[in-house]
C-alpha cells in the first residue's frame, strides 16, 4: 500500500524527505489511526454484543447465583428412644457461633473480639484456630454453641465488623444421660475436611450441620440425617442478607428405636461407679439388650463441637481408656464365668451330672499335677459350678477333648461376631489345637487343655458374649442379641437338651448366690426373685508380678460376673466385667444392684445414692469435676488432638489389642489360679464357706455383707 | 453556518460538544445508579468538577500558537520536576504515592504529564527542519522527552500511565513521518522483551494481573473476580439492560470499583448493549472530530498536537474498554467523561480544551492548501 511505497521511496535518499511528503505521510498515517480508532472500537461493540445478547442467558444466571444465595437449613437430626420412647439422644434448640474462614478477613482479630465477647479460655482459641488453620473451602469451624441470648445478639450487632462470622439459631444434638450412652451412642461433630472432598455435598459445609462420628450414631447416619431445607435470600458480595425471598423448612430424620432400656443404661452406668468396666443386660426372651453399659466414659454433649485439646489430653492419659468401648472391644480372659457353659459341654460329651471326681487341692493330668484353688473333695458338677472346682474342668475337659467343649463354647457365642449395626467388635478367641497349631505352630498340649478349661490361657471374650452366652444357658435356647426395636425378633434355635439337664444347671448356678457358693453378696434383695450366676477371676500377669489384689491397678485381676435371673424362669441375663478389679467380689456386687433396679428401681437407686455419695457424685459431675481439675492443672501445655477422627479411637484400639497380647502370653504358661475372695496365700483346706470376702477391705466401695 | 443561529455560536465545535455534554449527563446517570440511587455522592461532583474543567478547557481554547509554542519547553520541565518531587516525597514519607498536597488542591503530575508530553513533541516536530525527520536527531531527543517521565511513573509504580505516556508520544512521532521501519523494528525489539519485562521490570502484583488475564479463572476470587463479575454485570444486561437504578451487580457490591474503572460495566447492566453502543458512538463522533481537526489543521505542529491528544483520550477508552470486556489486564485506567474521579476528568478536558483550540486556530486561518 501507500505505506510501504513510501517506505521504498525513502530508503535510498534521504533528500526526497519534503514538506509535501510529510503532509501526505501524515494524512496516510492519520487515517491508518483512525482506521485503527474505528476498528477496536467496533471490535469493542461486538464483543460487547457477543457478552450481552449470544452469551447473555449464561451471565443472566450468573449474575442470579450471585445475588440470590441458597443458604441450607440442617435438618433437624432423629431423635435415638430407648424401648420406652425416652429419647437417649434429642436435639435442643440454642444459640451457636460458627465462622466461615475464606470468608473471614483477619481470623486473629475477629477471633480476639469473638473470644472476648463469650469469654473462651485460650485453649479453646488454640483449637480453634487449629481448626481454622486446616479448613478447606467454606467449611464451617463451630466457636461454640448453647449462647444465651445477651452473647448471641451481642455477637449480631457486630457482625459489620465482624466478617465470617455467623450466629444462627440451629438444634444441637443433646444426650440427657451424658457419658452413661458415650460408647453405645457415639457423638456427632461437624464433617472433616476429607469427607467433604469424598462426598462435596454443600450441606457438609453448612454451619451447624453434624454428622455421627462413632458407634450408632455413625451406623443410622442415613435414617437420621434428615433432609436440609432451604431459604433463598438475596445477599450482598460480602454476604450480607438484603432480604428473604423463600424459605423451605427441613425435613427432621427418623427416629431409631433401640432395645436399650434408658434408665437401665444409665443406672448401670453409674452404678460402674469408680470403676473400669461394662455391663450387659439382655432380655433373653427375645435376645433384646437392655443396657451396654461402660465406663469410665466421655461425655458426647462436650463432643458435638469437635472434641477439645483440654477434654481429649485428659481422657487419653487415663488408664482406663474412657475413649474404649469396653463390651464390645474390651477383651478379657473369662475365668471361670465358663464353667457352666463347660459344664453343657461335658453333659453333650455323656458326662452324667452325679459322677464325681476327688479334687485333692489339684488334679494330676497327665504326668503333671495341677494346682486347685482349694481343697474340694469329692466333687460332682453341680459343687464344681458352685464351689468353681478347677479339679473337676481339668479332669472332665482332658477327658471329652477341648475341640468338644470348644464346639460349645461357639454355639454358646464366644468367639463369635452378632450381627448388630455397631461399628466394629473385637470378638476374641476360643482355643483349641487346631488354632494353636494355626496361629503359633505348636502342639496343643495337656496344660493348654488345664489352662483352657478354666477360662484362662489364650482364651479372650468380650462382655456382650458374655451375656449372649448367660442367655442361651438359662434359655436353652440360641439367644441372639438384638439392639433395634423395630426389627422383627427371629425364632431361636433350641439346643439339645432335656428340661433336666438345663434345670440342673440353673439349679447349680442359683446356688452360686443363694446356696454355698462363691457369691453369697450377690443375693437379690427381693422376695421371691433369685438371680443365678457365675463368678469368674482373670488374671492378666502371672503371680510373680502380682497377687492381683493389691499393687499397681494394672496388674489387678479382673473381676467377672455372669448372670440371669429369675433362677428358675429366667427373663434377663447379662454380664458384668471390672477391669482390675482384683477379683470377681468387684463384678457382683455390680450385678446384684443392676438387677435389683431393674426388678424394684427404688431399692435400687437407694443402694446407688449411698454410693454416689462415697464417690462424689453422678458419673456425669464426676467427669465434670475431673474436667474442670485437669484443665486447671494442664490448661496450658496439652497437645492439639489428631486431624483425623479416626486416630482419636485407632489409638486406644491399638492399646486394646496390647492388652489382649499380654493376656495370650499368659497362656503360654500354667499358672496357678486365684479363687474370688480368696487371697493368693490362701491356697487351703479351709471350706470356703469360712472364708471372709477381703475385697471390701480394698475398695470400701462394697456394702460388707456375710461371707459365702 | 445558517442564518438563524448567530455567528459566535455556529462557529463551536458542536459535533464534539453535544457527544460530549451527553456522556456526561449519562455519565451522572451512570454514577447515580452506581452509589445506589444516591444523586449526592458521586454524581453531584461529577458534574461540578466537568462545569469547572469545561471552564478550564474553554480558557484553554483562547491560548495563542505563539504563547503554546513558548511555554511548551518549560511547562514540560515544570512537571517532569513535580513528578520527581512526588517520588522524593514518596520515598521521604516511606510508601509509594502518586500526588503532591499543595493545601487543599492535589495535584498528580503523573496525569499532567500526558498530555505535557505531547505538547512537548508536537513543539519539537513543529520546528524541526524537515530534511532531519529521517535522521537519528529526530529520534533522540523525542525519546528523552517520552522516557524520562515514563521512568518517574514506573517508579511509582503505575503501568497504566506510563503506558498511555509512551502511546501519546508514540503517536505523534508515528504522524511526524519518522521512518516507518523503525517503528517495526520497535514493534519487533518490543514485542521480543514482552517476556523479560513481564519477569523483570513488572511488580509481582502486575504479573498477577497479567497472568489472571491470559487465564481467568486461575484466580477466580482475586483479580479474575473482577473481571468475571464485570463480564456477567454487561452479559446480564442483554439488549436493553436491567433497567435504571435495577443493577444488582453493583448495588450488591459483586462489581468491584461500579464508579471508577468498572462504570461501563456498572452502565451495560442497567441499560444494556444499546447502552453500550451509545457510549461507543459519541466517543466515536469524538475522536472523529478530533482526527479532523488534526487533518484541517495548518502546520505540523498543529496537526501532531491535535492527532496527540485524541490519541491520548483514544488510549484511555480503548484500555478501559478491553479491560472491562476481558480482553486486557486490569490496569487502573477509567473511562474519559463518565468515571467519577478528578484528575482524569482534568487530563481528558486538557486534551479536549487543546483540541478546541487547533479546532479555533484552523477557523481563524482556513487552511489554503498552501505551504504555510
Amino acid at each position: 500500500m501507500g505505506l510501504f511505497r513510501k517506505r521504498g521511496i525513502r530508503n535510498k535518499p534521504k533528500e526526497l524527505v519534503s514538506q509535501t511528503t510529510l503532509e501526505n505521510a501524515f494524512n496516510r498515517r492519520t487515517f491508518v489511526i483512525g482506521g485503527g480508532m474505528g476498528g477496536i472500537g467496533a471490535i469493542l461493540a461486538a464483543r460487547m454484543g457477543y457478552i450481552a445478547i449470544a452469551e447473555n442467558e449464561r451471565w443472566v444466571l450468573e449474575s442470579e447465583s450471585n445475588r440470590v444465595n441458597l443458604s441450607l437449613i440442617p435438618p433437624r437430626r432423629g431423635w435415638i428412644l430407648d424401648r420406652n420412647g425416652a429419647p437417649l439422644a434429642s436435639n435442643r434448640a440454642d444459640f451457636r457461633v460458627d465462622v466461615i474462614p475464606d470468608r473471614m478477613e483477619n481470623p486473629e482479630r475477629t477471633l480476639d473480639a469473638l473470644a472476648d465477647i463469650l469469654d473462651l479460655p485460650d485453649t479453646t482459641i488454640a483449637d480453634i484456630s487449629k481448626r481454622i488453620d486446616e479448613a478447606r473451602g467454606f467449611q464451617p469451624i463451630e466457636v461454640a454453641t448453647g449462647l444465651d441470648y445477651d452473647e448471641f445478639a451481642a455477637i449480631s450487632v457486630r457482625l459489620p465488623d465482624l466478617p465470617g462470622v455467623v450466629p444462627q439459631r440451629g438444634f444441637s444434638r443433646f444426650y440427657p444421660t451424658g457419658p452413661s450412652v458415650g460408647h453405645l451412642l457415639g457423638y456427632v461433630g461437624p464433617a472433616s475436611a476429607e469427607e467433604y472432598e469424598e462426598r462435596p455435598d454443600p450441606i457438609l459445609i453448612t454451619p451447624g450441620y453434624k454428622i455421627g462420628k462413632d458407634s450408632l450414631e455413625q451406623q443410622f447416619e442415613e435414617e437420621l440425617q434428615g433432609k436440609p431445607g432451604a431459604r433463598r435470600v438475596e445477599v450482598t458480595a460480602s454476604g450480607r442478607i438484603v432480604r428473604d425471598l423463600e424459605t423451605r423448612e427441613d425435613t427432621q430424620g427418623k427416629p431409631v428405636r433401640l432395645t436399650i432400656d434408658g434408665p437401665l443404661q444409665d443406672y448401670a452406668a453409674r452404678r460402674i461407679g469408680l470403676e473400669s468396666g461394662s455391663c450387659v443386660v439382655m432380655d433373653c426372651e427375645t435376645g433384646d439388650v437392655l443396657c451396654m453399659s461402660s465406663m469410665p466414659s466421655f461425655d458426647p454433649n462436650s463432643f458435638s463441637a469437635g472434641i477439645g485439646r483440654v477434654e481429649y489430653a485428659m481422657l487419653r492419659e487415663d488408664e482406663r481408656v474412657p475413649l474404649r468401648n469396653k463390651v464390645l472391644k474390651g477383651l478379657y480372659p473369662p475365668g471361670s464365668t465358663v464353667k457352666p457353659m463347660h459344664c453343657m459341654a461335658f453333659l453333650d460329651a455323656g458326662v452324667k451330672p452325679e459322677e464325681t471326681i476327688i479334687c485333692g487341692g489339684g488334679r494330676r493330668i497327665g504326668n503333671r499335677f495341677f494346682n486347685c484353688w482349694s481343697n474340694h473333695g469329692s466333687v460332682d458338677m453341680a459343687k464344681a459350678i458352685y464351689q468353681s472346682c478347677d479339679s473337676y474342668f481339668y479332669h472332665f475337659a482332658q477327658q471329652v477333648g477341648f475341640e468338644k467343649v470348644a464346639e460349645w463354647a461357639h454355639k454358646m457365642g464366644l468367639g463369635e461376631e452378632f450381627d448388630l449395626p455397631v461399628t466394629s467388635q473385637f470378638y476374641g478367641t476360643v482355643p483349641e489345637p487346631s488354632w494353636k497349631q494355626r496361629k503359633y505352630d505348636q502342639a496343643w498340649q495337656p496344660f493348654d487343655t488345664v489352662n483352657a478349661s478354666i477360662g484362662q490361657g489364650y482364651y479372650l471374650v468380650n462382655p456382650l458374649q458374655l451375656a449372649v452366652m448367660a442367655s442361651r444357658l438359662a434359655t436353652g435356647y440360641k439367644v441372639v442379641p438384638h439392639l433395634r426395636m423395630d426389627d422383627p425378633r427371629p425364632e431361636f434355635e433350641h439346643f439339645d437338651f432335656s428340661a433336666e439337664e438345663i434345670d440342673y444347671v440353673r439349679k447349680a448356678m442359683s446356688d452360686v448366690v443363694n446356696g454355698p457358693g462363691t457369691a453369697g453378696r450377690a443375693r437379690l434383695p427381693i422376695e421371691g426373685i433369685q438371680m443365678a450366676g457365675k463368678t469368674g477371676t482373670a488374671q492378666v500377669v502371672s503371680l510373680s508380678i502380682s497377687d492381683g489384689k493389691t499393687g499397681p491397678w494394672k496388674y489387678r485381676d479382673h473381676g467377672l460376673f455372669v448372670f440371669f435371673a429369675p433362677f428358675d424362669k429366667p427373663k434377663y441375663a447379662g454380664a458384668v466385667v471390672i477391669e482390675h478389679g482384683g477379683g470377681s467380689g468387684s463384678a457382683y456386687p455390680i450385678a446384684r444392684d443392676v438387677m435389683t433396679y431393674l426388678f424394684d428401681p427404688a431399692k435400687g437407686l437407694e443402694a446407688l445414692r449411698a454410693l454416689e455419695t462415697q464417690w462424689g457424685g453422678t458419673a456425669q459431675q464426676r467427669l465434670d469435676a475431673k474436667y474442670r481439675a485437669y484443665a486447671a492443672a494442664n490448661g496450658a501445655s496439652v497437645p492439639p488432638i489428631p486431624t483425623r477422627d479416626d486416630d482419636i479411637f485407632d489409638k486406644v484400639e491399638a492399646e486394646a489389642r496390647l492388652a489382649a497380647r499380654q493376656a495370650e502370653q499368659l497362656g503360654d504358661s500354667v499358672t496357678p489360679r486365684r479363687e474370688d475372695n480368696e487371697a493368693t496365700s490362701q491356697i487351703s483346706r479351709a471350706p470356703p464357706s469360712a472364708q471372709t470376702p477381703d475385697r471390701q477391705a480394698a475398695t470400701a466401695t462394697d456394702v460388707p455383707e456375710a461371707g459365702e | 453556518m445558517s442564518g438563524i443561529v448567530p455567528d459566535p455560536v455556529a462557529r463551536q465545535p458542536w459535533q464534539m460538544l453535544f457527544p460530549l455534554f451527553a456522556l456526561i449527563m449519562f455519565g451522572a446517570l451512570v454514577l447515580t445508579s452506581a452509589a445506589a440511587g444516591d444523586f449526592d455522592a458521586y454524581a453531584r461532583s461529577h458534574l461540578l468538577r466537568f462545569a469547572i474543567l469545561f471552564v478550564m478547557a474553554v480558557v484553554i481554547s483562547r491560548f495563542s500558537k505563539e504563547f503554546v509554542s513558548f511555554f511548551t519547553y518549560p511547562a514540560y520541565l515544570v512537571i517532569l520536576l513535580l513528578l520527581m518531587a512526588v517520588e522524593i516525597v514518596g520515598q521521604v514519607g516511606g510508601g509509594s504515592q502518586r500526588w503532591l498536597e499543595v493545601g487543599p488542591i492535589r495535584i498528580q503530575p503523573s496525569e499532567l504529564m500526558k498530555p505535557a508530553v505531547v505538547v512537548a513533541l508536537a513543539n519539537y516536530y513543529g520546528s524541526l527542519p524537515v530534511g532531519m525527520i529521517p535522521s537519528w536527531r529526530a529520534l533522540m531527543p523525542a525519546a528523552g522527552i517520552i522516557l524520562a517521565p515514563m521512568a518517574f511513573v514506573l517508579l511509582q509504580p503505575d503501568l497504566g500511565t506510563s503506558l498511555a505516556i509512551a502511546f501519546g508520544g508514540g503517536v505523534v512521532m508515528f504522524l511526524a513521518g519518522l521512518p516507518l521501519r523503525w517503528f517495526v523494528f520497535a514493534g519487533i525489539a518490543g514485542v521480543a522483551s514482552l517476556p523479560l519485562a513481564f519477569f523483570f521490570a513488572l511488580q509481582p502484583y502486575q504479573q498477577d494481573r497479567v497472568t489472571t488475564f491470559l487465564d481467568p479463572e486461575s484466580d477466580p476470587l482475586g483479580e479474575g473476580y473482577q473481571i468475571t463479575q464485570s463480564k456477567i454485570a454487561i452479559g446480564s444486561g442483554g439488549i436493553f439492560g436491567k433497567g435504571f437504578n435495577e443493577g444488582s451487580q453493583s448495588h450488591l457490591r459483586y462489581l468491584p470499583e461500579p464508579h471508577t474503572d468498572f462504570v461501563f460495566a456498572t452502565m451495560a447492566e442497567e441499560w444494556g448493549f444499546v447502552g453500550g453502543l451509545f457510549v461507543l458512538g459519541a466517543f466515536a463522533m469524538i475522536l472523529r472530530w478530533g482526527l479532523s481537526v488534526a487533518r484541517n489543521a495548518n502546520d505540523r505542529f498543529s496537526k501532531l498536537l491535535a492527532a496527540g491528544m485524541t490519541a491520548t483520550i483514544f488510549f484511555y477508552v480503548a484500555i478501559n474498554l478491553l479491560m472491562v470486556m476481558g480482553f486486557a489486564p486490569v490496569v487502573g485506567i477509567p473511562l474519559p467523561f463518565i468515571s467519577h474521579g478528578g484528575s482524569s476528568m482534568m487530563t481528558n478536558m486538557i486534551c479536549i480544551g487543546v483540541l478546541m483550540m487547533v479546532y479555533r486556530w484552523n477557523q481563524k486561518a482556513p487552511r489554503t492548501g498552501l505551504i504555510t
